[in-house]
């Protein structure tokens, strides 16, 4: 995982916009799961007959000064039935620009990053499962402020 | 004069269909109330709906693709609006942007809650390529929690096109309620 912070006109303010690289590899498919970006992995939800599809979402969450706690989606895929349950990705940037609200990403030493996903069903109850492994990410100190991503 | 036993019999056809008139109103009071129960009582549930969900519309409609392959247009939508359940990404919410009266329903993408409970979130589209920002009020950048109308928690497919056909044929509606209301009211139970 590879990470910068650069200053970046968000919504008005300059807010700070983070850089983040990173590996999944999960097994989705009888049991618990888990999120790495190394080693080992273990096994995970079922694809059983109600299961339509799920909404896997990679979410960055973290506390700053401004604010007690922060969540921001950076990346998301949906896996229909039938696709590959076994995700192997490597060296992912970011979907979405993981824009914090205010300066809170300069030095902040705790990023956790998780895995979670959202079952749809054909009909019935839509539940959030969060995934069993997380990893913790530090931002650096400085700003970049060449573009290095 | 009448003759007498003519008269007897004239009287008793009289009270005979005076009694017919007077069952007749009394059976056509009784079909109403019938009526009237069955409103209220479905107006009673679905308030009771709204007290135990904490949701001001327990039940939604999709209206759009937005969020396809999940839902589709028609499907229906169980929500709760729990004071207490805390927003978090990944959430589909329904929401309504201030001034509009069509509910939304979109996934959270990114939360920022403050200590003191104050929450400002982003939502987005499964199907769309750009966050939400565009649907939002002229100059609004963020939801709060009172743009809430509540969180998904279950859903039927296809159920909720019966509401869309009846907003987009109204004399399929009207239709309907013809129907429903004939069945009612000439009911007759024996």
């Amino acid at each position: 995982l590879r990470k910068n912070v650069e200053d970046f006109t968000g919504p008005r303010e300059r807010s700070d916009l983070g850089f983040v690289t990173f590996d999944i590899t999960a097994d989705i498919l009888n049991g618990k799961n888990g999120l790495q970006t190394s080693r080992n992995k273990n096994t995970l939800i079922i694809f059983d007959w109600n299961v339509k599809q799920l909404f896997l979402y990679l979410s960055a969450e973290y506390s700053t000064k401004n604010n007690a706690l922060n969540q921001v989606v950076l990346w998301d895929k949906i896996m229909l039935r039938g696709d590959n349950p076994r995700l192997s990705l490597k060296d992912m940037k970011s979907k979405y620009f993981f824009f914090d609200d205010g300066n809170g990403l300069k030095g902040n030493r705790n990023i956790t990053l998780t895995l979670s996903w959202n079952v749809v069903p054909n009909a019935g109850i839509l539940p959030l499962v969060t995934g069993s492994g997380h990893v913790s990410v530090p931002f650096p100190d400085t700003y970049e402020t060449t573009k290095s991503y | 004069g009448w003759p007498r036993s003519g008269g007897i019999r004239g009287r008793a056809a009289m009270d005979l269909f005076g009694d017919l008139r007077r069952m007749n109103k009394r059976q056509l009071y009784y079909q109403v109330l019938n009526f009237a129960m069955i409103v209220s009582s479905a107006l009673m549930i679905w308030k009771g709906l709204i007290v135990v969900t904490g949701s001001e519309s327990p039940i939604v409609v999709v209206l759009s693709g937005s969020m396809e392959p999940a839902f589709h247009r028609g499907d229906l939508l169980f929500l709760t609006n729990f004071h207490d359940d805390p927003i978090r990404a990944g959430e589909i919410v329904v929401f309504k942007v201030e001034g509009r009266d069509i509910p939304i329903v979109h996934r959270v993408i990114k939360v920022h809650e403050k200590g003191n409970g104050n929450i400002k979130f982003l939502t987005k589209g499964d199907n769309n390529e750009v966050d939400d920002r565009g649907l939002y009020k002229e100059g609004q950048n963020w939801l709060e929690k009172k743009d809430v109308v509540g969180r998904a928690r279950g859903f039927l497919p296809y159920v909720g096109m019966v509401t869309i056909i009846m907003n987009d044929y109204p004399k399929f509606k009207y239709a309907l309620l013809a129907v429903m209301g004939a069945y009612v009211l000439l009911k007759r139970e024996s």
